[in-house]
């Protein structure tokens, strides 16, 4: 086995328990602390395929900028087990149903892809930023342009609720 | 066949890397530790006293007397705090303190015994954005610790430290667009070796300098910026239930994350390991490639501890910001100032270019 | 309202000039003072090894005096305890008797001396009102103290050494005051 894989076999352990943990916690700060442990062992999948860009920006993005606001939100609310609300019957069939389907379509794409492991060996450079932005910027400049005007259209919406109405204020 | 895989890793390379880890730690910890002692004697001679000399010469044992008194005082562990996350806290604060130091080139390399041993613990081709990415785990010190001590102004001051470390990030990696559309490279060693021929980037780049010197500030919730910590509101922070060592790793990751962002400052704008006015490859033809890395060496700690003394000197100058004009400083001015220095070196280098 | 003087001066908050709102320059000035401040003399000292001069009319910790022949020269006579406004001094006075001349000077002598530093406010009445020149006010404070009785400071601790068997602390214990009283 070469440590590549060694490394892999614990990452997806790792990210595998989190994830597990993520749902079965019963606090939700715990819940959050645990996704983050998620995204940390992502994080680690990325370097060992040598998507060193992805793996920092998954870093920053995902478990530094949009799970701290998570947790404050969370920590805000003062979630505990006893006041957890119980789901109707209904509501838990539906929630089983949608997951499962979701894992469906997971394994049906990753069945295809066979001898996905060897590519976690980390030759590949697609990931370095340089190969990554030239591609970007090239072949994909539509998508991520249009991507960016979501983003500023979501900004704008933002910002037009957080904005208090002038009529309101009253000195 | 799994050991003869394992041992394909050069040994000597590991035991070089695991030394110059352990020598980098050590070395942080120490200059944190003396950083304290400056932190108090320098407040002392700016407000016309003496400070602490009592302990030892000068009083330059009080670190390890503060360090002793920390370890032997009782350790609390509020009832109705969350156990676990009480003590993961300051541990995570501690870690993500220290893990900055990887990417950050040292020196040149060093030639023992015929091996060319780099002084950077690891030349990644992204290593500004793993500075930030580390930087952005930071938070999860202050906020697990504030919250899992079950305090209301614990929560406070974490939910202020987070938005406040959030809200200057944004302003921070603006302001090194600018600096990166220069040297075209994430990697600090070649952006120290740019410097090395070109000038120092503080000479191009002067206003992103200010921006991101400041958002150091307040990542490093340092005085004007040190609102988590604002006694007069909340007691004592996010660290307000905490005892004995615990507490102390909280207060000395501060000092190490001051430490590691003055590191981080010199190396992106004061050309790192670069001794001023002084051609380094003449030099190494006279005195030997290694004693002018060790010169390089000192030459990026007299800049760290320049800027460790302009933390210091900020703290003990300037009163504490309101918390409304914290926010309004970083997302009205410093955004936009950061977005307007990236638009003028952007316009620059294409007309250069030209 | 109508103001009753017409020192009243209004507050004119004029908005910021450019240079104000820039924050930059008066950090600058303000780094300045500081830095200035580093090398200035320091307001302190190192206490313990160096102590500042008392004035010369200060009052501190009581002496009980003794004259040149090592004779105490309190008679008590409870002036001072009558002159005290704290009502800090107590004594038991006692007949000297013949084999103690050389330990009383006058015939009545204080058996039992107690000044409570806890009352006392250090006022001097007592110094003024001793007809004997038996009590003096020192240049030292009393030292902290653990316990309450530990401030109720007996004749044996307020006794100035004598001056016939221990001359060497005697001086010691006059001569700060007779050099100051000589400066002046």
């Amino acid at each position: 086995m070469h440590i590549n894989e060694i490394l892999f076999w614990f990452l997806t352990a790792l990210a595998l328990f989190s994830a597990m943990m993520v749902v079965f916690s019963k606090n939700p700060v715990h819940s959050v602390l645990w996704l983050i442990m998620v995204f940390m062992a992502i994080t680690g999948h990325y370097i060992i395929m040598n998507a060193q860009f992805l793996a920092i920006v998954n870093m920053i993005v995902y478990a530094g900028a949009i799970m701290v606001l998570f947790l404050f939100v969370i920590m805000f609310m003062n979630l505990n087990a006893e006041s957890e609300p119980q789901k109707s019957k209904w509501m838990k069939f539906a929630a089983v149903l949608s997951g499962g389907s979701l894992m469906l379509i997971l394994i049906a794409a990753l069945k295809d892809n066979d001898g996905f492991i060897s590519s976690m060996r980390g030759e590949g450079s697609i990931g370095l930023i340089k190969n990554l932005g030239k591609v970007l910027f090239t072949e994909y400049v539509v998508p991520f342009e249009i991507s960016s005007i979501l983003f500023l259209s979501a900004m704008v919406g933002a910002v037009v609720l957080a904005k208090k109405e002038s009529s309101t204020i009253v000195s | 066949m799994i050991t003869m895989d394992l041992l394909a890793i050069d040994l000597a390379y590991g035991l070089e890397k695991l030394l110059l880890i352990g020598g980098i730690i050590t070395v942080s910890l120490i200059v944190a530790m003396y950083t304290t002692y400056a932190e108090r004697k320098v407040a002392a001679w700016m407000q016309d006293r003496r400070g602490p000399n009592r302990a030892g010469p000068f009083g330059l044992l009080q670190p390890v007397a503060d360090g002793l008194k920390l370890f032997f005082k009782e350790e609390i562990i509020p009832l109705t705090s969350n156990k676990t996350l009480f003590v993961l806290g300051p541990a995570l604060a501690m870690v993500t303190a220290m893990l900055t130091s990887a990417v950050i080139p040292w020196g040149s390399s060093i030639n023992i015994f015929g091996r060319d041993v780099s002084l950077q613990i690891a030349d990644v081709n992204i290593g500004i954005l793993y500075v930030f990415g580390v930087v952005s785990m930071g938070v999860y010190g202050i906020m697990i610790g504030g919250w899992s001590s079950n305090n209301k102004f614990s929560l406070i001051a974490a939910v202020r430290g987070a938005s406040q470390i959030i809200s200057y990030e944004l302003a921070m990696g603006l302001s090194l667009i600018a600096l990166l559309m220069m040297t075209g490279s994430l990697s600090l060693k070649t952006i120290v070796q740019q410097q090395m021929e070109g000038g120092w980037n503080i000479i191009y780049q002067p206003l992103g300098f200010l921006i991101f010197l400041i958002c150091v500030f307040a990542e490093c919730n340092r005085t004007p910026f040190d609102l988590p910590e604002a006694e007069n509101e909340l007691n004592f922070g996010y660290h307000q239930e905490y005892s004995s060592m615990k507490l102390g790793l909280y207060l000395f990751s501060e000092y190490v994350n001051m430490f590691i962002s003055s590191a981080v400052v010199s190396t992106l704008f004061f050309g790192g390991y670069d001794i001023p006015f002084v051609d380094e490859a003449a030099l190494s033809l006279s005195l030997g490639a290694n004693t002018v890395a060790l010169l390089g060496f000192g030459a990026l700690f007299a800049k760290i501890l320049f800027f460790l003394f302009l933390f210091i000197w900020v703290r003990w100058t300037i009163p504490r910001f309101r918390y409304d004009q914290l926010m309004d400083l970083g997302w009205k001015k410093l955004i936009p100032l950061a977005l307007a220095n990236m638009l003028i070196t952007a316009l620059v280098i294409l007309w250069l270019n030209k | 309202m109508a103001s009753l003087t017409n020192r009243a001066k209004v507050l004119e908050q004029k908005p910021m000039s450019f240079m104000e709102r820039l924050y930059l320059p008066a950090i600058f000035k303000g780094m300045a003072i500081t830095f200035k401040h580093m090398f200035k003399k320091k307001a302190t000292i190192n206490y313990p090894e160096e102590k500042r001069p008392f004035s010369p009319v200060f009052r501190g910790l009581h002496v009980l005096n003794r004259d040149e022949e090592g004779r105490e020269n309190c008679t008590a006579c409870g002036l001072c305890a009558v002159a005290c406004p704290a009502e800090a001094i107590t004594m038991e006075g006692a007949e000297r008797k013949t084999s103690e001349e050389h330990l009383y000077r006058e015939e009545k002598y204080a058996a039992k001396y107690e000044i409570n530093m806890l009352r006392c406010i250090f006022c001097g009445l007592c110094e003024e009102a001793c007809p004997k020149d038996a009590i003096y006010m020192s240049e030292t404070f009393a030292p902290s103290n653990f316990t309450r009785k530990g401030f109720i400071y007996s004749k044996e601790e307020l006794l100035i050494p004598n001056p016939v068997t221990d001359k060497e602390k005697y001086d010691i214990a006059k001569g700060m005051r007779e050099a100051q009283l000589k400066n002046k």
